[in-house]
């Protein structure tokens, strides 16, 4: 197990490194000068020049490349062509609120949408059924900023009950911290669950045919030790995985909620970046969010040993 | 080690890392003394001579004190300066500091950190140029005096020292000021009456500014940039809102207390919430424009370009911008700040009454103008620049032009416009933008009006006339030669169509009713400003 998961770790370094020279020349190529936005509205075209040269944005590409890449394998992110602070205290700064959205999202995701998958295949085709699959096609159909403005206009402003935006640290207490990721949760969970829900729904149901199942409940098993003792371990795995790729649709809708809930994590981050054309800190955050990616699917792939012994590597 | 063992693991170090970082709630009594603030846009830097952008100069003015500061009436009044000589020719000017200024890690401020200061300003400014070119020597007399010799009289210095516009003169301590004006400091030390708390600073999120104990205040009242610079509050919190909606939810909510620019249409939704003042937050506004491209056809022959403005309708683009509500916009015959000591309509007839499309056709059509695609480069993130351009494209249709509309953001359209290649190869026909009223109140800061060919700003238009007029106003010894020569610059620059002025506009500040002393200026002041629980 244990060579398998540093042969795996050793496999993302070509990914990561292909990663690498795609954003790279993206970038390059890509139209927009970070010169003219330092400079303002008011720059003549000298001065522009002369930041541009001062940022060694006027070197050939390979050169630059060359120097990024060295800095890389240093462990140098590099340093934000508009703060001046590190890539990494950037996105140092940045990864608190993000992974607390992410983690508070994905608890309350897997709380919500397995049991609402199970209880709709144990279900099927009543009405408990049909409203839940009608639940998770609404769910999926909403953008995230809308199902975040409506839940801020209800919870907080008319009900006052949450605040609106903003993100309290941990570190000053749980429900402090809490109750800023509840609404941004829901919001961003809210495409997950009705993802989760119907995959498990799914599952279930062909689990639930299984002579198992029917043998199990000829010798009297009750329900509940059915659905989620010999069912839903066995059902596990596709929804694991589908629970593992769907941390892509949470990096991608974290990037929304964190600007409609005004939180400071990395989505945020990545949008002004990209807007201001700071190039080092763009190719961190787009290093990060892929070696993130390719850990998440290692993480799945040992996770199948867990919930199925069969599995060994 | 079994699997069961890793699940049970991974639960019990979930749960602890929840209960162990727990820690007690911020004191409520604080929240009185402390503004939270939705600024414009992201402090992205922290250098406001390396990086001139408003919401950078905004954030600096609490930082870092100026010699002298611009009042409500523009006129430049004494600030860090206790007096000033100028010999009899103009040419030598010398400055006395007043005492007891600091600088926030307690060092006094001393003439040789003004000297440094001003010396990497005047690489940058405009006017910093102007002096620079006409400098024989900037020297430090003693600690608090200072003496600048020219080799022409300079009848501007006290405005150069105290304007508002980027970048401000801003005084620095030597050690920081003798950086590279191209290259950004790290260090944020300042004199000004608040201390920036870079270990608070998470750019694009947050930015704090706490008291400084140690700041003397001018006697005088306050006014902009003079005056004396009062904090009623201990602590600033810029609280960067990306999202609209979210900060007129905020600001409704009592999660921030003052939002500086609300978008037009979110205003009527916190006019009616009882908690929330609302109203006009810079009286100088916005100057809305688009310049065309005088090195290449079609408005390389200023009759396309005439035609132009023959047929706009300014009421077409404010309309587009700000809906109905009147009191945003005026209609600008010309290019000046109206309500401001020059505001001058000389030469607008153009820009007055109805519109006469066909005469614009017919002249047009002289110019030669043959069907050829015009690319008009139009930023669709700024929602300004997006609202001028889908007129702008209307009119140009009705003209009879080939539109050729490149639907952009701000960051291509920024660089895009420096190209000097044919449109066809990179380059451009016509872009959108607008300028600060402030910048637009005299020549000096007005970058957009010079139309000295390639050295001007972008679309590079050549009018002679027009510089003539702008050295004119420079050489003006008192406002009534001032006005004269800006009535003949306002002329000129229309018959040449520098560029073509799309109105003038203003937009509102919003805050909460426990906050009082908010002032309309062209940046938001936080001096006199204090809130109660």
């Amino acid at each position: 197990m244990l060579s398998y998961i540093l042969r795996r770790i050793a496999s993302t370094l070509p990914v990561m490194a292909i990663v690498a020279l795609f954003v790279f020349s993206l970038l390059y190529i890509a139209p927009g000068d970070p010169a003219v936005v330092i400079a303002g509205d008011q720059a003549s075209p000298e001065d522009v020049e002369r930041i541009r040269q001062s940022l060694g944005l006027d070197r050939p590409f390979l050169i630059q490349f060359g120097s990024w890449v060295w800095r890389i394998l240093h462990g140098d992110l590099g340093t934000s062509i508009f703060t001046n602070l590190p890539v990494s205290t950037m996105i140092g700064q940045r990864l608190g609120p993000t992974l607390s959205l992410m983690m508070v999202t994905l608890l309350l995701t897997i709380v919500v949408a397995v049991p609402l998958g199970v209880l709709a295949a144990w279900k099927a085709g009543s009405l408990i059924d049909r409203a839940i699959m009608a639940f998770a096609v609404f769910g999926f159909s909403l953008p995230v900023f809308v199902v975040g403005y409506v839940l801020a206009y209800v919870f907080a402003l008319e009900f006052e009950w949450l605040p609106v935006q903003g993100y309290t640290p941990l570190a000053q207490g749980f429900w402090p911290w809490l109750q800023n990721l509840i609404l941004p949760a829901i919001a961003l969970g809210c495409v997950y669950i009705a993802l989760i829900a119907r995959i498990t729904r799914a599952t279930m149901l062909e689990v639930l045919q299984q002579d198992y199942i029917r043998t199990a409940r000829a010798k009297g098993l009750g329900q509940g030790g059915i659905l989620f003792v010999h069912a839903l371990k066995n059902a596990a795995v596709p929804i694991v995985t589908v629970i593992g790729i769907g941390i892509a649709l949470l990096i991608g809708g974290a990037v929304v909620t964190e600007s409609v809930f005004a939180i400071p994590g990395l989505g945020r981050l990545t949008i002004d970046a990209i807007l201001r054309r700071d190039y080092p800190v763009i190719q961190g955050i787009v290093l990060l969010f892929s070696f993130v990616y390719v850990l998440v699917n290692l993480m799945i792939d040992v996770t199948y040993t867990l919930v199925d012994p069969r599995i060994r590597y | 080690m079994d699997r069961r063992t890793v699940l049970k693991g991974l639960a019990g170090a979930g749960g602890l890392a929840l209960s162990g970082l727990s820690a007690p709630a911020i004191a409520q009594g604080a929240s009185a003394r402390t503004l939270r603030f939705v600024p414009q846009a992201n402090l992205a830097n922290f250098d406001p001579i390396w990086g001139t952008q408003y919401v950078v100069r905004n954030a600096a003015a609490l930082v870092w004190d100026t010699l002298y500061g611009v009042d409500s009436s523009l006129q430049p009044q004494r600030q860090m300066v206790e007096s000033e000589e100028v010999t009899d020719d103009g040419t030598t000017w010398t400055f006395k500091l007043r005492p007891g200024l600091k600088f926030h890690d307690g060092e006094p401020v001393l003439s040789k950190d003004v000297v440094a200061s001003l010396n990497r300003w005047a690489a940058r400014d405009p006017m910093g140029l102007m002096l620079k070119a006409n400098q024989q020597e900037l020297t430090a007399v003693d600690d608090r005096t200072f003496k600048w010799v020219l080799k022409q009289p300079f009848p501007k210095m006290l405005y150069a020292l105290g304007k508002n516009n980027s970048p401000c003169a801003f005084i620095m301590p030597e050690r920081i000021a003798q950086a590279d004006p191209f290259k950004q400091i790290g260090d944020y030390v300042g004199s000004g009456p608040m201390k920036f708390a870079k270990g608070e600073w998470v750019p694009g999120a947050k930015a704090v500014f706490e008291k400084f104990a140690d700041y003397v205040p001018r006697q005088e009242k306050s006014s902009w940039l003079a005056g004396g610079k009062q904090m009623l509050i201990d602590r600033v919190e810029w609280i960067v809102m990306p999202d609209p909606a979210t900060a007129a939810a905020a600001l409704q909510n009592g999660e921030i207390d003052w939002w500086e620019n609300p978008i037009a249409d979110l205003v009527p939704v916190l006019k009616k919430n009882k908690n929330i003042s609302v109203d006009i937050g810079d009286p100088l506004g916005n100057v809305g424009s688009f310049r065309m491209n005088f090195l290449y056809p079609p408005f390389n022959d200023v009759r396309a370009r005439r035609a132009v403005l023959m047929a706009m309708s300014q009421e077409d683009y404010m309309r587009a911008l700000v809906g109905d509500d009147n009191s945003l916009w005026k209609p600008l015959p010309g290019f000046f700040t109206p309500d401001t000591p020059l505001y001058t309509e000389a030469g607008g007839e153009v820009l007055k009454g109805k519109r006469d499309l066909d005469a614009a056709k017919k002249l047009l059509a002289e110019s030669g103008y043959s069907g050829q695609p015009v690319t008009c480069l139009v930023a669709q993130d700024q929602p300004i620049t997006k609202a001028f351009g889908d007129v702008t494209a209307d009119l140009l249709k009705k003209l009879g032009m080939n539109v050729d509309f490149v639907a952009t953001d701000w960051g291509t359209v920024g660089s895009r416009r420096a190209q000097k290649t044919p449109p066809g190869q990179g380059g451009w026909n016509m872009f959108h933008t607008w300028h600060a009223g402030s910048d637009c109140i005299n020549p000096a800061p007005y970058t957009a009006i010079r139309a000295n060919g390639d050295k001007a700003w972008f679309g590079w238009p050549n009018s002679p006339g027009t510089e003539k007029e702008v050295t004119s106003w420079f050489e003006a010894k008192n406002l009534d030669e001032e006005k004269a020569a800006v009535a003949r610059l306002n002329k000129v620059a229309l018959e040449d169509v520098v560029y073509a002025p799309t109105g003038f506009f203003l937009s509102y500040t919003a805050w909460r009713k426990n906050v009082s002393g908010i002032t309309k200026g062209p940046l938001p002041f936080f001096w006199g400003v204090s809130k109660s629980a």
